[in-house]
């Protein structure tokens, strides 16, 4: 639709916004799939060993705790948790005071308000939600297979690669869409620790609803946003399922 | 062998690397709110003065921070977050129920729309609720001449609308756990269908009920996005308050505030893991 008087929606239909959204945003667009996608592999590769500490204790009392240690983080506010992260990256923060108290650098560097500081923000906030399903497929996968590879000569790489890894994919993929669409959709994240800089689909949107934004165009960029999570969700449904 | 060392390594350190990564920040957070220093990079003595200005007077430099304020956002949160738990829980263990034991149509599709809440980015539900509300006020004004504007209505629908699906996963779950010839053997023993869960049914899924609904507290208490989109003017609560405060500056006062509700979040927490433990049953759990 057009848009009307204070930024709200009137007919007639029209694919302006759309237009709009490929052209003008495209950059921010596939800033915020880069960044999703990024912080989905980081959190993976982080992740993955975590879960596997975690179902290795040996102990039940170990593996809750080691499980706990996961969880509390995770129920703690998403908001204090991402501000946290400007104590510390801040300009007069915790890392740049220390780096200039010790003499390794004489200018503050410039660590908040830039890409860098959303992905570490979106890893931070998200990991959780990439040991938990990777912990419940690993805690079910009967480590047995993996001496029995090793009797017949495979090596702990080769195992992992061929055995290890595959059983226990349902847990990977589920993980990192549990990631991977928050991330895409980030507005606090990239708004506390991003600013003009890190710029993402979800903080247009917003713009678009608030003051004299653009209520069309916010819709329009919602909705393409919910096609590239689709797309994900649809990857999912042919790899994550069906091996269960 | 050098391979396989690296390796044993690798797999020690990225975890424990990993809960540094975690725990670091929060830990700081909570350190630094006792630092008798504006600034946060050096230690300068324990203090409660941030806690003390919380409670006394104004944080920040703005009036828009007071005390008052605060208090009232504290209270709204709550308001909001109770109601919304109360209707989410039951309506969220309805669907839970319906779904695991009735045979209705579309059943599936249900299923999956079940799921759509805890999956789609968060600000697209707030984006759409708040199209929805504008739609509904907007017919409400013109058909009835009715005068509606966002505010607790709103919040609270918003958040029953994403804290059902948690809800009814988390009973589900405990359902699909549950031993169906318990209920069978109720029947067979002559107790009917309202008897059968009254007694039975639903003492075994109430630790499923108290989890989710401890879960939908937490997540109402916490939700600042779709609460954002639907607050409309006037009604402000905690996390939109804290918001506010970060945007504007980084005090200590706001360090003070975050350790608060990080100790009340972990109560939350522990008493839903203790519940969960008393309630351990598994005699008459399917295995």
């Amino acid at each position: 639709m057009s848009r009307g008087s204070g930024g709200s929606a009137v007919l007639p239909f029209t694919f302006d916004q759309y237009t709009r959204v490929f052209d003008t945003f495209w950059i921010v667009l596939q800033r915020s799939i880069l960044v999703a996608l990024l912080t989905t592999a980081i959190c993976l590769v982080a992740g993955y060993p975590l879960a596997y500490f975690i179902t290795r204790r040996k102990t039940a009392f170990g593996r809750q705790f080691a499980l706990f240690l996961v969880i509390l983080p995770f129920w703690t506010n998403f908001l204090i948790r991402t501000y946290a992260w400007r104590v510390i990256l801040g300009r007069e923060g915790l890392i740049n005071s220390a780096l200039l108290n010790t003499g390794i650098i004489t200018e503050p560097l410039n660590l908040l308000n830039t890409e860098f500081a959303v992905v570490l923000g979106l890893v931070y906030g998200f990991l959780p939600f990439m040991v938990l399903p990777i912990y419940a497929s690993l805690s079910r996968f009967d480590h047995r297979y993996i001496e029995a590879a090793n009797d017949l000569g495979a090596n702990d790489v080769t195992s992992f690669w061929r055995i290890m890894l595959p059983l226990t994919m349902p847990g990977v993929i589920a993980g990192c869409i549990l990631v991977f669409i928050p991330a895409i959709g980030t507005f606090v994240t990239s708004d506390l620790l991003g600013g003009t800089r890190g710029l993402m689909i979800g903080n247009l949107i917003q713009n678009q609803y608030s003051g004299n934004g653009n209520m069309p165009l916010g819709a329009a960029l919602s909705v393409v946003m919910m096609m590239v999570v689709v797309v994900a969700l649809l990857v999912y449904a042919r790899f994550g399922e069906e091996k269960k | 062998m050098v391979v396989r060392s690296v390796g044993k390594v690798g797999l020690v350190a990225t975890p424990l690397t990993a809960y540094f990564f975690l725990w670091a920040p929060i830990l700081l957070l909570v350190l630094f709110s006792f630092n008798d220093s504006r600034s946060v990079d050096t230690w300068q003595g324990f203090t409660l003065r941030w806690y003390t200005n919380i409670f006394s007077g104004v944080m920040g430099t703005e009036a828009r921070f007071s005390t008052e304020l605060m208090m009232q956002a504290l209270s709204n949160t709550l308001l909001v977050g109770l109601v919304s738990t109360l209707i989410a829980t039951v309506l969220g263990t309805m669907i839970a129920l319906s779904l695991a034991r009735s045979q209705i149509p579309g059943k599936r599709i249900v299923d999956g729309l079940m799921f759509l809440p805890v999956v789609i980015p968060e600000i697209t539900q707030g984006v759409s609720l708040a199209i929805f509300f504008k739609i509904v006020f907007d017919f409400l004004d013109t058909s009835a001449g009715m005068r509606a504007t966002p505010g607790f209505g709103t919040i609270i629908i918003g958040h029953v609308a994403f804290n059902i699906s948690y809800v009814a996963i988390v009973v589900r779950a405990r359902l699909a756990n549950m031993n169906p010839r318990l209920e069978e053997a109720a029947n067979d023993l002559g107790a009917n269908t309202w008897q059968t869960f009254r007694r039975i049914t639903l003492p075994l899924i109430m630790p499923g009920i108290v989890a989710g609904g401890l879960l939908a507290l937490t997540l109402s208490m916490d939700d600042l996005v779709v609460t954002f989109f639907n607050a409309g003017v006037g009604t402000t609560t905690l996390p939109m308050f804290v918001y506010g405060l970060i945007k504007t500056a980084v005090t200590p006062e706001v360090n003070a505030l975050s350790t608060l509700m990080l100790v009340f979040s972990t109560i939350v927490v522990g008493v839903s893991l203790m519940l969960q433990n008393r309630y351990a049953d598994r005699p008459y759990t399917r295995q």
